[in-house]
This record gives C-alpha cells, structure tokens and sequence, in this order.
C-alpha cells in the first residue's frame, strides 16, 4: 500500500549549519541528509558551504572535500569515481544520480542531497541494498541452457543478437531507477523494480538462453512485473542512458504475444 | 520496506516532480474521479427513462452551476483521461519510449486535453 508520510522514525529535522568557505567568491551551498544510528535520533539536515574555486566539479568531489574537511563523520559509499561501479548513487537536487557524474554546475541554488529514495538508511547516505539485490538475484542473471555447448568452442552468437543484450548488459545496478519508481517506493517486496526487470529482459533476449519460457513464467504475476505503470522515472532517471522502461514494456509485449 | 529500526529515506518528499510522475499520478487520479462522475451519468441515463418527470428532475440539478463546474471537472478528466490512455497504447505496443518522445507526447497531452475540455465545457456546458 501507498504510505504517503515518512514514519515517525524517520521524519526529517532540521540539523547543524556547519559553514566554511567564509571570503570565497564561488561558494556553493549543501544541504545534506545525516542519520546517526544507534543515536535514537530522527535524520537531519545538515548544511555546509564549499568554495567551489578549491573543489573538483561533481557532487562527489564535494562530498570528498566536506569528509576530508569539515566533518570526518560523514558517510558515503564511492569507489571507482568515473560513473562505471555504482557505488555513489543518490538522490541530487531531486533526482537521482550517480554523485561522481553529478556537476554542482547543473544544480541551481542549495544542492539537496539525500540518499536513494525509500529505502532503510544503514547511516547518512548511505542506505541497505540487500532486498534490492536479492530481487536481482531472483530473475537468475546468469545463462541457463538445456543444451550442452558445442566441445570444439564457445557458444556463438550472431552480431544482430550480440546487439540486443549491449545495452541492458552495460547496467552498473546502482539502483538509481529502481528507487526512482514510485511503484517500487510502494510495493518494494513484491515488485521486482525497473532494475531487475531489465536484467530479466537482458537474459530474455540473450540468443543462447534456452529457458525463456520459465523466464516469462517467474514474471506472470500481478505485482513482480506488473505493477509498473509505465510512470518512466527509471528511464529519466538512469546516468548510464538506459532504457528499463521500454525492456518492461517489451516482456509485456512478450507475456501476451504468447497468450495467442 | 521493513529496516528495522532503520529510517526510511525520503521519497514524495524529496523527488523532484516530472512530467513522467506527476501525468502518471493525473492519470490514477482522474480515473477515480471519472468512477464517481459515472454516478452521475447512470443518474442521468436512469432519469432519460424513467420519463418526463424524473427527467425534469435531473435536467434542473445539472443546470445549476456549482453541478456544472462539477461537469466541467469530469470533461477534463475525461479528456486527459481519454489522451494519457492513447499514451499508453503506443507504450504497450513498444512505442515512445526516447526521454524526448515521453516528454514530447506528455505535453501534447497536457494541451490537448485542456483545449478539449475547453471547448466542450464552453460550448456545451455553459
């Protein structure tokens, strides 16, 4: 069911303005989401300012440099910082994004940064992936053939084929379009999300699998695939420019081509 | 989703709301309301055969105006309705899908079920 508010754990509050960047001519402000666990404490909002001269340009750089800083306290995964590992996916000025991909030049005014939308926070930003990937795990992302390969090679694969899986298979799962979809934000438990649906699509189309069948199966059910409404935040969403949206649409199209 | 005792993130609260969400949401909303306006359509349909005195009735309560900006309500829902539910026949034959093809064809909606409605509520409502 839609639950609307936040519960009362984890309505925001209003945190410590920590300042900084006094004199600076390009300082940006940031107001950023903390939650202290074990605290007892609801979350709050922490704001900070950086001078935007002495940073790097993306949303993470600044988050690197508030850590480094101003307050060591503050929590983040990050990793590969060049958009390819996933790791840094948050909400930035209202949508999500990947924070090393994010410029501060795109957002105007106070850059709101909160974690990925609907989900339990583990601590600051960031939150618990574990149903996420186990949803990811359910759709058997891995080849299932009945078929044994042939002994002399590899199983082979026209270019055609090879071009259908390029751009589902280019997924990071960072989880930017799943917790983007207020569908997802409603049922997570039994709605696989946008992420998962174009890992499904991903083994669906792939030429070599051979249990498409038992794929389209898994998925016949009012809540795991259907209860995408088409709402599209996942594609708008993606920093890779992929496209869930349309894959969903296609196991869709898939499900009643074989009702005939 | 149950944490435990851990905080949900902020969703409603925070998203910044988009073409995609919000017609989407528009969509669920005035179909409600069209259920309800269909209350008043099968009273109307009721009355047309229940004969002139029912009729009569029905005809005096829908030409009072707060009736007919309800009226006006239900033809813009019936038009965005009728509109985003094309939309969604082109997503489902895999159609539409580009961010510019979305945004173009919600915005086209937005206007054409506002002039829509416009006309229909001035020409036949009022």
């Amino acid at each position: 069911m839609a639950q609307f508010r936040l519960p009362a754990n984890s309505r925001v509050r209003r945190g410590r303005d920590f300042g900084g960047a006094e004199g600076a001519t390009a300082a940006r402000k940031f107001e950023v989401y903390r939650y202290e666990p074990g605290s007892g404490e609801n979350p709050r909002v922490d704001t900070y300012s950086v001078d935007m001269d002495e940073c790097g340009p993306m949303v993470l750089d600044v988050l690197i440099k508030i850590k480094d800083e101003i307050d060591p306290s503050l929590t983040f995964r990050r990793s590969c910082r060049e958009g390819i590992c996933g790791s840094c996916s948050m909400n930035v000025d209202g949508t999500n994004a990947l924070a090393c991909i994010k410029p501060v030049e795109e957002v105007r005014g106070v850059v709101r940064i909160y974690p990925l939308p609907s989900m339990p926070v583990v601590k600051d930003l960031v939150t618990d992936l574990t149903n996420f990937y186990a949803q990811y795990a359910s759709i058997k992302p891995w080849l299932e053939a009945r078929t044994p390969p042939p002994p002399d090679r590899e199983r082979l694969q026209s270019k055609e084929d090879q071009e259908k899986i390029d751009e589902p298979s280019a997924c990071i799962l960072c989880a930017c379009c799943s917790t983007s979809c207020p569908s997802y934000w409603w049922n997570p438990e039994r709605y696989l999300g946008p992420a998962a649906l174009l890992q499904a699509w991903r083994w669906i189309v792939d030429s070599r699998d051979e249990t498409t069948g038992e794929r389209l199966d898994a998925l016949e059910d009012p809540f795991r695939l259907y209860r995408c409404h088409t709402i599209l935040n996942c594609t708008a969403a993606c920093p890779k420019d992929l496209n869930p949206g349309r894959a969903i649409a296609e196991i869709k199209k898939l499900m009643a081509e074989r009702q005939h | 989703m149950d944490g435990g005792e851990r905080p949900l993130s902020p969703h409603l609260q925070v998203y910044r709301f988009q073409i995609t969400m919000v017609l989407s949401s528009l969509h669920r909303i005035t179909g409600l309301l069209l259920s309800v306006g269909a209350v008043a359509l099968a009273w109307w349909l009721i009355a047309l055969a229940s004969g002139p005195e029912a009729y009569g009735v029905v005809e005096q309560v829908f030409a009072m105006w707060p009736f007919k900006l309800l009226l006006a309500g239900w033809t813009f829902c019936f038009f965005f309705h009728l509109c985003n539910g094309i939309r969604h026949l082109f997503w489902d034959a895999g159609r539409g899908f580009e961010p510019a093809q979305y945004r173009a064809s919600g915005w086209t909606v937005v206007v054409v079920s506002v002039l829509a409605s416009a006309g229909f509520t001035v020409l036949v409502i009022f």
